[in-house]
């Protein structure tokens, strides 16, 4: 009801009475309905944003704790025992809770990190902006998107607290572990509040995902055809779509879980003898739930980073001041990749005695993303090849995106081939591989994103020396903490191991944990200098010019100060793609797209769109 | 090790005192003109990422020299050393096209940063480029897929091919045990309802299978070298992965579900050892799938041996059936794995 009246509201007013619009609306906007039940896209992207860079910093500091453990198997750290209490006794990290570390870090940072900090934050900003509509489709939905997210957070944050534990079955909770409180102590309670807090979690990404896809169908501004929207738009609807695809079959996964955890039935559990008792639970198959799973898990993958592939395509066109390569085989390659997505998931399980015909079949899809993924790196590539490129520190972090896309995507195709994976499955080589692919990469979109619509969100520039510290600090740290881990898992170290030394064989490589985990706490520094960055500018950073970084896209030509709807006029019509950087003949090099053709004679040229 | 840390930290005193350089460059700047503290942003950035392209790839070429006599020695079975020929040529290709494309990558950031005299290239698209760079990697891949699905469908067809001496091998939280098929290759059948203190994998005495079959004693597994091996993993709990590095095997143990593998050890233990020049060298077997607090405890010592010396050891097991006249008391196995639960009972 607040949209539609804001809606009408908002084009009766003239650019000149900016300020008398907002007086306007706050004498019927308290702060409860501005900051906290908001159904302002805008808001709700700083919501979304926020609760995951603090969601961030909780599962960083606990892959620093046990990283600690790692290289230092079974050192007292006396500081420990303060902060993790009875799972520290001496200073010595306790075995169990090592393993609930691992699994809560990589929950957090899969799903409320890099896919509700990424798509909340990234398409609820940017959707509505550039598409040029007033709000989504829906803001109330949008609001209740975002609730459900915060309600599953703290939901997942307050099962730390639990007695017995947090989950601890690894972030994939295959059964029987994580079915059996018998089996570990986290698949008591912990393991409970993990379920619940993952589908409030589905609940949200659903009702973004709906909505972000009725958005960009419905509500582009004039002359926004598909083919002129951004990349950014594209990769968030992609994104969308195979989140409204995939993660109800999680849903379907974790209820059957639940079935089997609390009314007796038996479909992930057979033939189990645990604790001197054999269960009455017969005829189920664990396999089930690791293809349940992988559904949705492996697309997954490409929900955490097709997003920031939109991000950097975008960032990476702007500061190169040039068009980005191929903008169709852009588009073309996120299809493909988000259709092959759905048919690769058996790549997860070549050794978990699923039928090995069925494994070739999904050698064979899974090799196939890399085409896509290759054509995406050359395209980039061909976007900065004779560009004019300006470095800001968004456009370093979409460097950086590259080069970790390139780097973990290539160790993929040894991976996906079943006849290698034998040796390197679950084993740190896994752990390399996913970490630059698919963290680093997306995390390094994030910040890429966070630098350059900083301006746009809050109106105010961040610090520039400290992003390129940022940068630099983290660049270095990411590569020097992932890319040793594939020797350790050449090695064959298995994940998930308390200790790296439980085997002799692995004793010589106790000097490169030691040297990631030096480079991890380093790599934690700098992100403080982020945080620093982010809440200071909010405040105090310089005031944002109108179109920072000269873009093209509709985003640019919205006041800076945030008004409900967007913008105080009509909506601005859109004339031409967004790319036309640098074109031969223009005065400026950018023409953004509400510039019609016909004030642009001089640089029009025939196959422009 | 210390020359590796001595360079890193170098590297990173190195971009901190540059960046100091340029925080003070741009305090000095400010109030100047706005393009000229982005230029020489742009020149020193630009400078970095050549720096980092160069000194990143040089440490990785270093790093992979020296942690070289760390990764897994010589594979240890046929099927391993087809594997990691094939692993070595991936990386060769993938080595190639990582090389290639991350030095086009820094070195165009450094080369084309920004200059207010000069436009970008308005290149938009080129079909022909797109095609090249959708179908070169295509052909690449084929190969890849077809040298990498021949070696899989090999290694998963001779499960079938029936002549190997079948084990069983059976994974419990924490611990590992193995059963050989004795005489007539065939493993009793198993029921976990009849797991019990004196028969921790439920055999079915009563299957005239299960008379020869011979269960081990200790934590450890005799395997005879060049002699083919049927694996049978059985789980009786959670899921567990036999994984044998050094064989380049791999299965995961599933509770209700009998998986297989099949493979060929080509080197004894003792080969080993002078191959690695290391006299307490052992194979192993670890489990590889979160199986719970003591998870990574759970493993066994492999032996490998000559023939003979295998069917010797084989006569001091014991086996699943106790004949009448042999006393068991001490062959509970139960019992002889405590020892390896210790770290789990004091975790739970």
């Amino acid at each position: 009801m607040e949209i539609k009246e804001n809606i009408h509201a908002a084009p009766a007013v003239s650019h000149d009475h900016g300020h008398g619009h907002d007086d306007h609306h706050d004498h019927h906007q308290s702060f409860w309905t501005k900051y906290v039940f908001s159904t302002d896209h805008k808001m709700i992207s700083k919501q979304f944003l926020i609760t995951a860079i603090f969601m961030a910093f909780l599962a960083m500091g606990m892959s620093m704790i046990f990283r600690l453990q790692l290289s230092w198997p079974n050192h007292p750290f006396p500081f420990l025992e303060s902060i993790i209490g009875k799972w520290g006794k001496g200073g010595v990290l306790d075995s169990g809770f090592y393993l609930a570390l691992v699994t809560i870090h990589g929950t957090i940072m899969v799903f409320f990190v890099l896919t509700g900090g990424l798509s909340g934050t990234f398409s609820n900003l940017l959707i509505p902006l550039q598409v040029g509509a007033r709000d989504m489709a829906s803001g109330f939905l949008n609001m209740l998107s975002f609730w459900f997210f915060f309600a599953s957070s703290i939901v997942m944050f307050a099962s730390i607290f639990i007695e017995a534990g947090p989950a601890s079955g690894g972030w994939t909770i295959y059964p029987p572990l994580s079915a059996l409180p018998q089996a570990i102590p986290g698949s008591g309670l912990g393991m409970t509040m993990w379920l619940v807090s993952m589908v409030l979690f589905i609940v949200s990404a659903l009702l973004g995902g709906i909505n972000y896809i009725a958005t960009v169908i419905n509500l582009r501004t004039k002359g926004m055809s598909m083919t002129r929207l951004p990349l950014t738009v594209w990769a968030f609807m992609i994104t969308a779509i195979l989140g409204v695809l995939s993660f109800p079959v999680l849903v379907a996964a974790a209820l059957l879980l639940v079935f089997d955890r609390s009314m007796g039935t038996s479909f992930y559990l057979s033939d189990i003898f645990i604790g001197g008792v054999p269960l009455d639970q017969v005829g189920g198959s664990p396999i089930l739930f690791q293809h349940l799973f992988w559904f949705l898990g492996h697309p997954e993958v490409y929900i955490v980073l097709l997003p920031a592939l939109g991000l950097s395509s975008e960032i990476i066109s702007t500061m190169s001041r040039k068009p980005i390569f191929g903008y169709k085989a852009m588009i073309g390659s996120m299809l493909v990749i988000a259709f092959l997505s759905f048919i690769v998931w058996g790549h997860h399980m070549f050794v978990t005695g699923m039928n090995p015909f069925l494994g070739s079949v999904f050698v064979f899809t899974t090799l196939l993303v890399a085409i896509p993924s290759a054509v995406k790196v050359f395209n980039y590539i061909a976007t900065v090849w004779k560009a004019n490129i300006i470095l800001s520190p968004a456009m370093m972090f979409a460097i950086g995106l590259v080069s970790f896309f390139i780097t973990g995507g290539l160790t993929g195709i040894i991976l996906g081939d079943s006849a290698l994976d034998i040796n390197l499955h679950d084993t740190y080589f896994v752990v390399a591989h996913f970490h630059i692919v698919m963290g680093s990469s997306a995390f390094f979109g994030m910040f890429a994103g966070v630098y350059h619509w900083f301006p746009r969100m809050f109106g105010r520039m961040m610090n520039k020396t400290l992003g390129y510290f940022h940068f630099w600090t983290t660049l270095i740290c990411v590569y020097a903490v992932f890319f040793p881990m594939h020797f350790i898992g050449l090695a064959g170290v298995p994940r998930r191991y308390y200790t790296n030394t439980a085997y002799e064989g692995w004793d010589g490589l106790i000097n490169i944990n030691e040297l990631i985990t030096v480079f991890a706490l380093l790599a934690g520094v700098a992100q403080l200098i982020f945080a620093f960055n982010f809440f200071y500018s909010m405040f105090k950073g310089p005031k944002a010019p109108q179109n920072p970084w000269r873009s093209n896209t509709l985003e640019w030509t919205a006041p800076v100060e945030h008004l409900h709807g967007n913008w105080p006029g009509e909506i601005p019509e859109v004339h031409r793609w967004p790319y036309d950087y640098s074109k031969p003949g223009a005065k400026e090099d950018f023409i953004p797209q509400t510039v019609p053709a016909s004030e642009t004679p001089e640089s029009n040229r025939p196959g422009d769109h | 090790m210390n020359l590796l840390l001595i360079i890193a930290v170098l590297l990173g005193v190195l971009v901190t005192a540059r960046l100091l350089n340029v925080v003070q460059l741009a305090s000095s700047l400010s109030g100047e003109d706005k393009d000229e503290t982005q230029a020489r942003h742009d020149k020193w950035n630009g400078i970095g990422m050549m720096t980092f392209m160069i000194a990143g790839l040089g440490l990785m070429i270093y790093m992979t020299l020296k942690y070289q006599p760390f990764m897994l020695p010589e594979a240890a079975s046929k099927h391993g050393k087809e594997t990691d020929f094939l692993l070595n040529i991936n990386f060769a290709v993938i080595g190639i096209v990582f090389f290639i494309t991350q030095i086009a990558l820094f070195w165009f950031v450094y080369k084309y940063r920004h200059s207010a005299s000069r436009r970008a290239y308005f290149y938009p698209e080129n079909m022909k480029l797109e095609m090249l760079w959708t179908i070169i990697p295509t052909i690449v891949l084929s190969a890849l897929i077809i040298t990498g699905l021949s070696s899989w469908n090999r290694i998963t067809n001779d499960v079938n091919k029936g002549d190997g001496m079948v084990v069983q091998v059976y994974g419990y939280q924490f611990n590992w045990i193995t059963r050989y098929a004795g005489a007539d290759n065939m493993l009793g059948k198993s029921n976990f309802r009849l797991i019990a203190d004196d028969n921790p994998l439920g055999v079915d005495v009563s299957d005239p299978a299960a008379a020869d079959d011979i269960m081990t004693k200790a934590n450890e597994m005799y395997i005879p070298v060049g002699q083919p091996i049927l694996f049978e993993f059985d789980s009786r709990d959670v899921l567990h992965s036999a994984y044998f590095p050094h064989f380049r095997a791999q299965m995961n143990c599933v509770p209700g579900m009998t998986t297989r593998f099949y493979m060929e050890p080509t080197i004894t233990t003792a080969q080993m050892r002078e191959i690695t020049g290391n006299e307490k060298f052992d194979y192993v077997l670890v489990c590889n799938k979160i199986c719970g607090v003591a998870h990574y405890t759970m493993k066994m010592k492999v032996v490998v041996v000559e023939q003979a010396e295998f069917d010797s050891w084989l006569k001091g097991e014991r086996p699943v059936v106790p004949a009448p006249e042999v006393v068991p008391a001490q062959n509970n196995q139960i019992d002889n794995t405590v020892d390896n639960n210790e770290a789990a009972n004091a975790a739970v």
